[in-house]
C-alpha cells in the first residue's frame, strides 16, 4: 500500500478516536461513540496489515494473538463486576505499558522492520523516542501492578514510605536521563534493558507511597501516562493513530487527575509525593469531649423516610463494597411510588476512580437524570428532609467545610448536614479512609444506623414494605 | 474558392497546433518551478518530525477540549475507552511479528500483540457493557 494513503488511513482512524471521546459528552450519543472507537481501531489494524504484508506464517500468527488476546479481553469484559471497575481499568493500563516496553524491545532487534535504521545504526532522534516511550510505558506498567494489588485488596491501601524515597526517585531519574544519552551514543540493547529495568523500580517507588484515600487520583495519573508512552513509540514508529491517541489519552488522564485533586482540595504533588491516608486513623482519638451519637434502627429509618416530601441519597465507596446498589435502588422506587421526591448526589472523588458511583448506579437501573454532580445539587440539601448517607464518610465531613485546623480543611463536601436529618449508615463509628473523625455523627439531626450498608438498606425496604 | 478555405483553415489549425504545443511544453516548466517553490518553502527543509510534532500539539489541545465536554457521568466509561484506544500501540506490534526479520523481534512482538488485544477486546467491550446502563427515566 502506498505509504501516503496509509498515513491518510492513520489519521482517519485517530479522527474516530476523537469522536468517541467526543460522543461521551451525553449518555445518548456515547454508544454511537463507542462503535467509531472500534471502527477506529479496525481501520488502524487492517491498514497496518497491508502495510507489512506479513507471511502466511506471520499473518497466521497474527490472527492467533489477537484471537488469543482478544477472546481473554472479551471474557473478562463480560465477567467483570462493576464493583471492580477501578482494579480492571489499572489492570488494563499496565497491560498497555507492558505493551509499549515490547513494542520497543522489537524495535530495538529489529529496526529495519521499523523504518528506523539498522542494528547498530538506529537513528538518534528515534533511541530518543523510543526510550521515552518505554521508560513512561516500564513505568506505567509496574506502577498499575501496585495500583491494581491496592485496589483489589491484596496489598494494604495504607502507605509505603520508605526513609529518603525522595532521594532516591531522584537519582533515578537522573539515571535515566544518563541511560538514555548513553543509549544513543552506544546503541547497546544492554543499555536498553537497563533503562527497562530502571523504569520498572521507579514505578514501584513512585506508586506505594501513596495511600488508598488518593488511588482516583493515581488511576487516573497511570492513565494519562499510559497515553504519552503510547505517543512516544508513535513518535517512533511516525504513526499518525498512535501519536493523535496518545495525545488524547494522555491530556485526558491529566485532565481527570486534577479533576479529582480538586474534588479532594489537594495539589497534584501532594499526591504523588504521597504518604496521605489509609494509616492515621488512629491520630483522631478521644479529646476528652463525651459526645453522644444517637442511633437508630432500620424501622425508624423507613418511618422518617415514608414521612418525608424529599430525600436525598449520597452513595460511596461503602455501597460497591457491600454491593448494596440494588437494594438502595429499591428504596427509591418505593419512595417515589409513595410520591416521595428522590435524587441521588454524587461527590467527584466517591468510590475509588473517576466516575464509578454512577456507574454502579447505572447498573442498578437508576435513571442517569436522577444523579446529581456536587455543585448542582448541594443547595438543595437545605429543603431535603432525609439525606441517607450509604458507605460515604469524608466527602460529607463538615469539618471540611468549618474547621480551619483540619486536615481536610477546604475539601468540597456535601452539605448533608443541612438536611433536616440525616441517616447516615456506616459499619462502625470508626473514621474514614483519610483518618479523619467525623463531626457530623454528633450532630443533633443525624442519626447513625450501624451496620452492614446491604443489611441495613434491605432492611428499610422490608420495614418500608409494612 | 473551395481550395483557399480549406488551405486557410489547415493553416488555422497548424497555428492552434503550434500554440498548444508551445503551451503543452511551457507545462512541465511551470510545475517544477512551482514544485521547487513549494520544496523550498516546505519539502527539503522541514523534518518530517516537525509535522509530527505539530499534530501532536494540536491533538493534545483536541483532546483537552473534549475531555472538558464529558459529562462527569460517564468519567468511568471514559477511562475504559481511553484504555481501550491506547492499545492502537498494537500496529507496532503488527509490524513486530508481520515483517520482522528478527525471531527475537517477532518474539517481543507476539507478547506485545497478545496484551494490546486483550486491551482493545476488554476495553471497548467493558465500555459498551457499562454505558448500555445508563438509561434516561421511564416518563
Amino acid at each position: 500500500m502506498n505509504a501516503n494513503f496509509s498515513a491518510f488511513l492513520y489519521l482517519v482512524s485517530g479522527v474516530l478516536f476523537i469522536t468517541a471521546l467526543r460522543g461521551l459528552s451525553h449518555p445518548t450519543t456515547s454508544r454511537k461513540g463507542n462503535i467509531y472507537g472500534m471502527i477506529g481501531m479496525g481501520i488502524a489494524i487492517v491498514t497496518t496489515l497491508l502495510l507489512a504484508k506479513p507471511t502466511f506464517g506471520g499473518f497466521l500468527l497474527i490472527v492467533l494473538g489477537l484471537a488469543i488476546g482478544g477472546g481473554a479481553g472479551a471474557v473478562i469484559a463480560r465477567r467483570i463486576a462493576m464493583t471492580s471497575m477501578p482494579q480492571l481499568v489499572a489492570a488494563f493500563h499496565s497491560l498497555v505499558g507492558l505493551a509499549a516496553v515490547m513494542v520497543a524491545a522489537a524495535a530495538m532487534h529489529a529496526p529495519e522492520s521499523f523504518g528506523i535504521g539498522a542494528i547498530g545504526d538506529i537513528h538518534p532522534q528515534a533511541l530518543v523516542e523510543m526510550s521515552l516511550g518505554v521508560a513512561i510505558g516500564a513505568i506505567t506498567f509496574t506502577g498499575s501492578i501496585i495500583a491494581f494489588l491496592k485496589l483489589d485488596g491484596r496489598m494494604s491501601g495504607k502507605p509505603i514510605l520508605l526513609a529518603g524515597r525522595h532521594v532516591c526517585n531522584a537519582v533515578f531519574a537522573i539515571a535515566l536521563v544518563v541511560l538514555v544519552i548513553m543509549l544513543v551514543g552506544t546503541q547497546s540493547t544492554t543499555v536498553f534493558w537497563l533503562i527497562v529495568a530502571l523504569s520498572l523500580a521507579l514505578g514501584v517507588l513512585l506508586i506505594i507511597p501513596i495511600g488508598g484515600a488518593d488511588m482516583p487520583v493515581v488511576v487516573s495519573m497511570l492513565n494519562s501516562y499510559s497515553g504519552w508512552a503510547a505517543a512516544g513509540i508513535g513518535f517512533t514508529l511516525g504513526n499518525l493513530a498512535l501519536i493523535v491517541t496518545g495525545a488524547l489519552v494522555g491530556s485526558s488522564g491529566a485532565i481527570l487527575s486534577y479533576i479529582m485533586c480538586k474534588g479532594m482540595n489537594r495539589s497534584f504533588i501532594s499526591v504523588i509525593l504521597g504518604g496521605f491516608g489509609g494509616g492515621a486513623a488512629a491520630a483522631a482519638a478521644d479529646d476528652g469531649v463525651s459526645r453522644t451519637v444517637k442511633q437508630g434502627s432500620a424501622d425508624d429509618a423507613a418511618f422518617l423516610m415514608s414521612n418525608a416530601s424529599k430525600v436525598i441519597i449520597v452513595p460511596g465507596y461503602g455501597m460497591a463494597v457491600a454491593q448494596a446498589q440494588h437494594s438502595l435502588r429499591e428504596i427509591g422506587d418505593q419512595l417515589r411510588a409513595a410520591g416521595v421526591d428522590v435524587k441521588y448526589a454524587i461527590h467527584p472523588v466517591a468510590g475509588r476512580m473517576p466516575g464509578h458511583m454512577n456507574v454502579l448506579l447505572a447498573e442498578a437501573n437508576v435513571p442517569y437524570d436522577d444523579v446529581f454532580e456536587l455543585e448542582d445539587i448541594n443547595s438543595e440539601f437545605a429543603q431535603a428532609d432525609i439525606a441517607y448517607v450509604i458507605g460515604a464518610n469524608d466527602v460529607t465531613n463538615p469539618a471540611a467545610r468549618d474547621d480551619k485546623t483540619s486536615p481536610i480543611y477546604g475539601m468540597p463536601i456535601l452539605d448533608v448536614d443541612k438536611a433536616k436529618t440525616c441517616l447516615f449508615v456506616k459499619r462502625s463509628l470508626g473514621s474514614g479512609y483519610a483518618g479523619i473523625d467525623n463531626t457530623l455523627f454528633y450532630k443533633d439531626g443525624t442519626m447513625m444506623l450501624l451496620g452492614d450498608a446491604k443489611k441495613v438498606t434491605e432492611d428499610i425496604v422490608k420495614a418500608m414494605a409494612h | 474558392m473551395a481550395n483557399d478555405a480549406l488551405n486557410k483553415a489547415l493553416e488555422g489549425l497548424d497555428h492552434a497546433l503550434i500554440a498548444v504545443r508551445q503551451a503543452a511544453d511551457s507545462v512541465p516548466d511551470v510545475a517544477a518551478v512551482a514544485g521547487a517553490l513549494a520544496h523550498g518553502a516546505t519539502g527539503g527543509a522541514i523534518d518530517p518530525f516537525i509535522f509530527q510534532l505539530a499534530i501532536f500539539a494540536l491533538a493534545i489541545f483536541v483532546g483537552y477540549y473534549v475531555v472538558w465536554s464529558v459529562t462527569p457521568a460517564l468519567h468511568t466509561p471514559l477511562m475504559a475507552v481511553t484504555n481501550a484506544i491506547s492499545s492502537v500501540i498494537v500496529v507496532g506490534a503488527l509490524l513486530a511479528v508481520g515483517i520482522s526479520a528478527s525471531g527475537l523481534a517477532a518474539g517481543f512482538g507476539f507478547v506485545a500483540l497478545l496484551l494490546a488485544s486483550v486491551n482493545i477486546f476488554g476495553g471497548f467491550l467493558v465500555t459498551q457493557r457499562m454505558l448500555a446502563m445508563y438509561k434516561k427515566k421511564e416518563k
